[in-house]
């Protein structure tokens, strides 16, 4: 029988330390609505999307109430548009984001993602329509989300696409620049993309997967931090064991809520994304654990140490408490979504080089980082490199959202509402790196042997 | 299906008979009880069983929050199912 202390800690970490599912994401297969007429093909995403997911807001608010656990965001993603879109050119490709954003506002979810191509290796003409309709789709949609995988371990980095994917993000920037550059916010640059990952805005359903399909993402930075905060200033073995029970209960969560969504709207569960997402709010936050841990601010030396800790121990915690465990899984290092990292910057403590060196050992990547508006194409694109570079070698997803802001510079403070927070922009380095990123080609998969 | 019933609040003469009859008139049967007063704040689980109301968990769970507003205090129904799988291996 479940003693009146556990639903104490349960009913604690739900209302004082955030503890919420972040997203039921269902995973929407688009392949048999191809068809060579834009109408019919738009007809028939429309019809899918709608049916298929016409309860889901529904039942995940009625879970949620049930169970009283918040469930924060429902949301789609779809497959890779590009294959769908492909010999529809570039107009098909953007009347095809706007049926998805009326798509998404019908069934009431706040996101759609997979507004995608995978380009690792090369594009087809469909990428190539596809990559350059993204900024003109992603300003005048509101929810469709974007990504593309210009790298992988297996394949090497597609360079020419990390050369587009600096121009475009300066031409989404220039369309959505009375707004924040949002375009930007709603694009991920990846290597190594997960086929199931529920988390926007690189959330695309993958085309090894099934029909449909329900992913969960979990988080819980607060319940962790305050976990810790009972373990103040004990030995690295009681940490790591302290991270690891916290996120075995926080995962139990999610599974409990993904079985029970896969079983009210008929679709299988897929996976839960054991992650450690942070959001705006005071108690959520990455850069609050690692105070917690023992650094004065999220960037001081041992930050990267702490947030090796953080991903592993989350990981053999989560393990253990569900059946599938997929997605991205791992701490986000999101800096607009998340305040500790905002004072970080604005104490002088973080920079963009340390999280990129961060990044080699946390889920994702560079996250959600805004930057001046004058920032050369070239410049973003050898930012994306780097960052792709580290995915490849390491055989680990890795991604860039990144936003120049027009009109901004270092010391200014932009601001993109709701769960996507604010952010300050940090500064870039200077030098160059033009002649390198108008190379184009690939670069080849990386020998993974002689590991030094 | 088993509920769990947290009753958070000033403490009161009354809370316990109070969600006990709203229970009673309801057909719902209390399997477990336990109290405590924390500096003079009441605090009460229920575990029950509702499997036996002829109403949607939704519409108790809304008399619950009614009654609680009333009385003065919080009153929360949860799915007995998100302790077990956060406590229970």
């Amino acid at each position: 029988m479940i003693t009146h202390h556990e639903v104490l800690e349960t009913n604690e970490m739900i209302q004082h330390e955030n503890l919420d599912v972040r997203t039921i994401t269902m995973g929407i297969s688009l392949l048999d609505c191809m068809d060579s007429d834009t109408e019919k093909l738009k007809t028939k995403i429309y019809d899918k999307i709608t049916s298929s997911a016409k309860d889901l807001v529904k039942v995940g608010d009625e879970i949620g109430n049930e169970f009283g656990v918040p469930i924060v965001n429902k949301r789609i993603s779809v497959t890779p548009i590009s294959l769908v879109t492909s010999g529809h050119g570039q107009k098909g490709c953007i009347e095809v984001a706007q049926t998805l954003d009326k798509a998404a506002k019908e069934v009431g979810v706040n996101f759609i993602g997979g507004y995608s191509a995978l380009v690792q290796k090369g594009s087809t003409k469909g990428d190539i329509d596809l990559v350059r309709s993204i900024p003109e789709a992603l300003s005048v949609t509101e929810r469709v989300c974007s990504s593309v995988n210009v790298g992988s371990s297996r394949n090497g980095i597609n360079m020419n696409a990390v050369r587009k994917m600096g121009e475009i993000i300066k031409e989404m920037a220039f369309l959505t620049k009375d707004n924040n550059a949002m375009a930007c916010a709603k694009f991920v640059v990846f290597c190594n993309a997960v086929e199931d990952n529920p988390f926007m805005a690189g959330a695309f359903h993958g085309v090894g997967e099934r029909d449909r399909v329900i992913n969960v993402g979990v988080s819980g930075p607060g319940v962790v931090k305050a976990a810790l905060e009972h373990v103040r200033g004990a030995d690295f073995e009681t940490l790591c064991e302290t991270v690891k029970k916290t996120a075995f209960k926080i995962t139990r969560v999610g599974q409990l809520v993904a079985l029970e969504a896969s079983k009210r709207l008929g679709v299988p569960f897929g996976i839960i994304d054991l992650s450690l997402a942070p959001t705006p709010a005071i108690g959520d936050s990455i850069a609050e654990i690692f105070h917690e841990m023992g650094l004065e601010h999220a960037g001081a030396p041992g930050t990267t140490a702490a947030l090796a800790i953080l991903n592993d121990n989350v990981k053999k915690g989560g393990v253990m408490a569900s059946s599938y465990v997929g997605g991205l899984s791992g701490a986000f290092i999101p800096v607009s979504e998340d305040h500790g990292m905002i004072d970080a910057v604005n104490a002088g403590a973080l920079s963009l080089e340390k999280l990129e060196a961060m990044t080699c050992v946390c889920s994702v990547g560079l996250d959600m980082i805004a930057i001046p508006g004058d920032t050369p194409a070239s410049t973003i694109s050898g930012i994306i490199a780097d960052e792709m570079a580290i995915g490849m070698v390491n055989n680990k997803t890795t991604a860039v959202r990144i936003i120049p802001v027009l009109g901004a510079d270092v010391g200014d403070t932009v601001e993109f509402g709701g769960l996507l927070g604010y952010a300050p922009i940090m500064p870039v380095n200077k030098f160059g790196c033009e002649a390198f990123i108008k190379r184009g080609g690939r670069i080849p998969a990386p020998i993974h042997s002689f590991k030094n | 299906m088993k509920g769990i019933i947290t009753v958070v609040g000033k403490d009161s003469v009354g809370i316990i008979a109070k969600v006990c009859t709203y229970l009673a008139d309801e057909k719902i049967n209390i399997l477990d009880i336990s109290q405590t007063i924390v500096s003079g704040f009441f605090n009460m689980m229920m575990i029950i069983d509702l499997s036996t109301s002829g109403h949607k968990f939704e519409k108790v769970e809304n008399d619950l929050i009614a009654l609680g507003k009333e009385i003065g205090v919080d009153i929360r129904l949860q799915r007995e199912d998100i302790f077990n799988s956060m406590h229970r291996i």
